[in-house]
């Protein structure tokens, strides 16, 4: 059974001055006990789409179903099935009140979905254990750590056992020890608990080690989908950079290799040569042998898998390198777009 | 129900919120309890002089009313502040994500809003009682009635603002656009029939003018009156307009 099943969904914001379309017409499918990365760079759409399959937002077109709820009919029924942690960047948190202990928090998340309080409170008990929050129960949310609260947003999310949890840029923010351990909590999510977990993230390595599959989305439509490793053999292939000692020796290895069935493409960069392969370890002992047979002597080879940024430049044109400016097109969904009135 | 269900829960939570900082409910009565100190004694000497206008009796049972009146314009209008903080933690959104009622969020919070005025308002009308104000109990019972209701509109329509606005830069300089003049506007601290045809006339289009007017009737022990009755019909149809605009922009789908 597909978890989220969307089809055509968008979303207009119009204000007095312009109209964005913040998202053009996506459509999601995903599956039972997926991790699925919404990847994008700021503006893209990302959050805008998570808010519409949150029933945050309302689509001004396309349909979904979500757990099993009409996402337009049912709204409600779609709350009660699916758990969500809110973004924490820019000016907004990710949903714990700074002025309420860990405890409080969990026990009104519970309530507000009925969950009897003998079993809340073994539910709470398992959650504090395993996001490892066990012994803050007293604490307020403002005194917590960083990736403790950020533990505690996605607790709240976890609290009535939902089968499907939208999780918001759930890394942004902390440092790499933290967020590396949050992967582990949402890994464990999938494999002990069965959850589909949708999320989206800016990060690259987080969608490579964390998801999957994969949806980059830019501009407010979704330009590519798959598995990380066939989206980086698709888009960019391997690269393998061959140096040798003089020019003359790398532009002679660059007529001696054109010929090969493998090679996609060829730069030749002084003494170095950038080829394009398609399957790098395959091709390369092929390449080695026929520079030999052509008696030229290689100083050093490099073979480099492509990144999921390198897929990212290869699709759009831009980085999506966390130092990298945003600047996002005239049609890119404003700030915080989804919040606005 | 459900909803009386969502509505306790988030009353007991903002309840427990404010209880863990009960500074900002003493905060909020320094400034009426610094008039009834300061101006009520001023007040009496001027009442007492015979001045037309001033409904004979006690000066301080018309002046507490307007006190108490001010403690909920000041107290009640500003809690859209807490919102816009609510909206930034990212608690609303939290919410609204949950099967919670929508409106159970409005409602929770503007119950304990009553609340917190009631407490105070007890509070005044006993420091009111010390300086000498005389008045029957079922009229200080009508009043805190009054103020009560008047607590919901206020606090209603504060969320509402905030809400929309997610700005306290533009939220402070709006809601005093609004509560100084109606404050002024209903004659809270002088009878505004003192003043000339016009001003009078203005105050007539303002609600506070008519609530006012009924509490220092109650405040006095007199009840079965047009003015009463007018008083009444006014608090209670701000009351609902103010909550049926309100639950309108929290059950919206983007808020």
């Amino acid at each position: 059974m597909a978890m989220i099943e969307a089809e055509g969904l968008a979303r207009v914001f119009r204000s007095r001055r312009h109209t964005v379309e913040a998202v053009r017409g996506v459509d999601i499918t995903v599956g039972e006990g997926e991790i699925v990365g919404f990847l994008g760079p700021n503006g893209a759409g990302k959050t805008t789409t998570l808010r519409m399959l949150t029933t945050l937002l309302r689509p001004t077109a396309g349909t979904a179903t979500v757990a099993g709820a009409d996402l337009l009919r049912d709204p409600l029924g779609v709350r009660r099935r699916i758990g969500y942690a809110p973004q924490a960047i820019g000016i907004t948190a990710g949903g714990s009140d700074p002025n309420c202990t860990v405890i409080e928090e969990l026990r009104i998340q519970a309530q507000v979905y009925r969950i009897p309080p003998a079993d809340a409170a073994a539910r709470i008990r398992l959650l504090l254990d395993q996001l490892e929050l066990a012994g803050l129960e007293k604490r307020l949310c403002k005194t917590l750590s960083g990736g403790q609260r950020r533990r505690l947003d996605i607790a709240l999310g976890l609290v009535h056992s939902p089968r499907l949890v939208f999780l918001d840029e759930p890394t942004t923010g902390l440092d790499p020890q933290s967020r590396s351990n949050l992967w582990d909590h949402v890994r464990a999510l999938r494999d002990e608990l069965g959850s589909t977990v949708f999320l989206t993230t800016h990060y690259l390595e987080e969608a490579d080690a964390l998801c999957d599959r994969v949806m980059v989305i830019d501009h407010g439509k979704i330009i590519a989908e798959g598995v990380p490793d066939e989206l980086k053999h698709r888009i960019s292939g391997d690269v393998i950079t061959l140096s040798f000692g003089t020019a003359a020796g790398g532009a002679q290895a660059g007529l001696v290799l054109a010929g090969q069935p493998d090679v996609k493409d060829i730069a030749a960069d002084g003494p170095s040569l950038r080829l394009s392969v398609d399957h790098g370890e395959q091709a390369l002992p092929a390449l080695l042998r026929s520079l030999d047979g052509a008696g030229l002597t290689l100083e050093s080879v490099q073979l480099a898998r492509p990144t999921l940024d390198d897929v990212f430049l290869t699709l759009t044109g831009r980085s999506l390198r966390d130092d990298s400016p945003v600047q996002p097109g005239p049609d890119a969904e404003p700030e915080l777009a989804g919040t606005a009135s | 129900m459900s909803f009386f269900r969502d509505t306790f829960l988030i009353f007991r939570r903002q309840l427990r919120l404010s209880l863990r900082n009960p500074a900002w409910v003493i905060i909020g009565l320094i400034q009426p309890i610094l008039y009834l100190v300061f101006f009520g004694p001023l007040l009496s000497k001027i009442a007492g002089g015979g001045l037309s206008g001033f409904p004979p009796g006690n000066s301080y049972s018309f002046f507490v009313p307007g006190l108490l009146i001010q403690l909920g314009l000041f107290g009640a209008a500003f809690v859209g502040f807490t919102i816009i903080s609510d909206w930034r933690a990212g608690v609303i959104e939290r919410f609204r994500v949950t099967p919670v009622s929508r409106t159970a969020l409005l409602a929770g919070r503007v119950l304990r809003d009553v609340v917190t005025l009631l407490v105070q308002a007890v509070v005044l009308v006993l420091a009111g009682l010390a300086f000498g104000m005389r008045a029957p109990f079922a009229g200080v019972l009508i009043g805190l009635g009054f103020i009560a209701v008047v607590a919901i509109s206020l606090s209603a329509i504060s969320y509402t603002v905030g809400l929309l606005l997610k700005s306290e830069d533009a939220l402070a300089p709006l809601i005093n656009m609004f509560v100084v003049p109606l404050m002024l506007l209903s004659g809270i601290m002088l009878p505004i029939t003192l003043g000339p045809g016009w001003l009078q006339g203005i105050s007539r289009a303002t609600p506070f003018r008519y609530i006012i007017d009924a509490m220092r009737q109650a405040f006095h022990g007199v009840y079965a009156t047009t003015v009463m009755a007018e008083g009444i019909c006014v608090a209670v149809g701000l009351a609902a307009v103010c909550v049926f605009v309100a639950s309108r922009a929290f059950v919206r789908e983007n808020a």
